[in-house]
């Protein structure tokens, strides 16, 4: 009896003090209702609605009927026309669409000829779901008048042809790694100091709060560059993960992504009041930002609303960016504005950290 | 140049409905210990905390070495040192990492830095641990550290916050004497404490008690001035007659202090000796001595407390 007792008292207890931690009972009830949302609801194996561009040479009524049978599949949504294969290329690289249809002008007569390929798919391999799904599209026009099977499809896998995971996953991986790792460690950099007490001894100091701010971050740079080297080298080197753009432009998306982290930890840093609940809030961006940036699932499958959260995620541009540089050798040009949102994210995230840490206690 | 370090008028600070310092009036004479002398929750930190500007007040005027607070806490912070109750510096950096950290915070240029170390590091007995990390430290020791950091800087005014809460007597002894160093040099210090014996060192003193000034003077006059009479009773049975004392209007209060009961009671009580024999008296308690005392500054505190519960 006096076991129980003790027992009870000390469950009594651990309620009390979990009821009175605002963020971890919001998360009891926020992390399975987050995950069933983004499970049940957003992350879908199937995608539709992949961006496609259509070159239709031939500009026929047999190849317009073809571009809408597949439109009405769903499996792709048309958001652009073109003019040429280099074309549809240019667009595959910037990132701009998944799927690439080419008439040629020849287009009926090759339908004629069964044994000639009608139409060519250009694919965006970067991501192995798109080409499984992009390839569904072959079977979904309807059969040509001329001899009853529906027009031969040639599949051109760009950028990961061999559809190995790895040559995907990798430079997806650098953001997860970035996004655990430097959000954690700046996320608690503050709580840290004020639950170890410095933080009274720093503030009474001439240090400045835009000070303290650029000072955490700085060293975190470097050491986010060091993971980034390492992934890159062991992911070339064991799975031959190819470095399609320039070296330098990789550098600077990691870079510019680091610093959008670590701004982000930082913001973290100035709302949590434990070191505990640091981690839980970077835990909470963590979740969406595997499931949601197009890491896991792709993008173009997710439901409007799960775009839009997946938008204000600093993963889901790094991913376009990393993927285009490194699987797609687009450069930083094509890419800038993916670029501009990750900045304009790094001075929203680093205002806020400085405009809410205020040199007091109170 | 103002005569005084600290001027304080009217500051008040609440926590909701928790008033901390209460309508607080200070002025703290350049080059002299003053003291905030009262228990945990009388409002010394908090009242520390807002005179370097780390609280803002609800109400009233601060005036730190010429500056307004929190106006321009900013501008304060070169010529303050501050040593926070709970020792604060970083457990794992070293005392010499530490002291280049706070020089460094402090922008003390390079050369100037290595001498002020080096005599801050012999003047407070670092020099054998200064590659020991912090957090091993004993508490002496990192009471030493603290109050070498707080001064590298050379600030014109401490705020010492309960410097000496987890540290023996020895220590605290000689902590006492660096701090009288530190004020021949012309630094005004603030230090908050509950200890008597400290409190009797300062120059002069505040008694706080609820957030409220209970009273201000230097020790002597506290000890002259105070409120009430202090007798010491010798009997057979000191708790009983603790008891029947206690229960005398005219007392303040008792304590058992050893072999003898310390009674505080109304300062116009004419001929209060011969009045606490005859109470003891009538009860059956047949007391061996009752004579009149000086007053200690823990008598000033009872009795300072006494009236400013009364005033309440």
């Amino acid at each position: 009896m006096k076991s129980l007792q003790r027992i009870f008292a000390i469950v009594v207890k651990e309620l009390r003090q979990l009821r009175r931690d605002r963020v971890t009972l919001g998360m009891i009830a926020g992390f399975p209702i987050i995950q069933l949302l983004l499970f049940g609801y957003a992350i879908n194996m199937d995608p539709r609605n992949l961006h496609a561009a259509v070159a239709d040479l031939s500009a026929t009524a047999a190849s317009r009927q073809f571009v809408m049978d597949v439109a009405h599949s769903q499996v792709v949504k048309i958001t652009q026309q073109a003019s040429s294969s280099e074309e549809l290329e240019l667009l595959l690289r910037e990132g701009k669409i998944s799927v690439g249809i080419l008439i040629p002008p020849d287009y009926e007569r090759r339908l004629q000829q069964p044994e000639r390929a009608a139409v060519q798919l250009l694919i965006d391999g970067s991501d192995t779901v798109i080409q499984g799904a992009a390839a569904q599209i072959a079977g979904k026009s309807r059969a040509a008048p001329y001899n009853d099977q529906p027009p031969e499809v040639e599949i051109r896998t760009y950028f990961n042809p061999e559809r190995r995971s790895p040559v995907n996953t990798v430079p997806g991986l650098i953001g997860i790694i970035l996004t655990m790792t430097m959000i954690l460690f700046t996320a608690v950099a503050i709580v840290r100091e004020r639950e170890r007490g410095n933080l009274e001894l720093l503030i009474t100091t001439p240090v400045r709060t835009s000070e303290l701010m650029l000072a955490k971050i700085l060293p975190y740079i470097g050491i986010g560059l060091i993971q980034v080297s390492l992934v890159l080298t062991v992911g070339h080197l064991l799975f031959h993960v190819p470095l399609r753009g320039s070296l330098l432009d990789a550098y600077t998306v990691c870079l510019v992504f680091i610093i959008a982290n670590l701004s982000l930890g930082l913001m973290i840093s100035t709302i949590a009041r434990s070191q505990f609940q640091a981690m839980q809030l970077t835990f909470f961006i963590l979740l969406p930002s595997i499931l949601l940036s197009g890491f896991m699932f792709p993008f173009a499958g997710m439901p409007r609303t799960a775009q839009i959260i997946a938008e204000v995620l600093p993963m889901t541009h790094f991913m376009r960016l990393i993927r285009g540089v490194v699987l797609r050798g687009a450069d930083l040009s094509d890419l800038a504005s993916e670029l501009a949102i990750l900045g304009v994210f790094i001075v929203v995230a680093m205002t806020f950290a400085v405009l809410r840490f205020a040199k007091r206690l109170d | 140049m103002p005569d005084f370090a600290i001027r304080a008028h009217g500051m008040s600070k609440s926590f909701g409905n928790v008033h901390a310092v209460v309508d607080f009036n200070l002025n703290v004479p350049r080059s002299r210990i003053y003291g905030f002398l009262g228990p945990n929750g009388s409002g010394k930190s908090t009242a520390i905390r807002m005179l370097c500007g780390l609280l803002k007040p609800s109400s009233g005027e601060i005036n730190v070495l010429g500056l307004n607070i929190p106006a321009e806490a900013e501008a304060l912070r070169r010529k303050v040192g501050y040593m926070t109750q709970r020792f604060s510096m970083y457990e794992d950096l070293t005392v010499m990492e530490n002291l280049r950290f706070m020089a460094d915070v402090f922008t003390l240029p390079r050369k100037l830095q290595k001498s002020r170390i080096g005599e801050s590091v012999s003047r407070y007995e670092l020099t054998r641990l200064v590659n020991q990390r912090a957090g091993t430290l004993s508490g002496g020791q990192r009471q030493r550290l603290a109050l070498a950091a707080a001064t590298l800087h050379q600030p014109e005014l401490l705020f010492l916050d309960e410097p000496t809460s987890a540290v023996d007597p020895e220590n605290r002894r000689a902590f006492w004497e660096t701090l009288f160093d530190l004020v021949d040099e012309g630094t005004t210090i603030l230090v908050s404490t509950h200890y008597m014996d400290e409190a009797e060192r300062c120059h002069a003193l505040a008694i706080l008690d609820h957030g409220r000034l209970a009273a201000e003077g230097s020790p002597a006059e506290l000890s002259r001035d105070i409120n009430a009479q202090v007798a010491v009773v010798e009997a057979p049975q000191l708790r009983q007659a603790g008891k029947v004392l206690e229960a005398q209007p005219w007392v303040h209060s008792t304590a058992q202090i050893g072999n003898t009961l310390r009674v505080l009671f109304d300062k116009a009580t004419p001929q209060g000796n011969l009045l606490i024999r005859r109470t003891l008296d009538e009860k059956g308690i047949r007391a061996n001595e009752v004579i009149l005392a000086r007053a200690s500054l823990e008598d000033v505190f009872v009795a300072a407390t006494h009236s400013s519960k009364s005033d309440r």
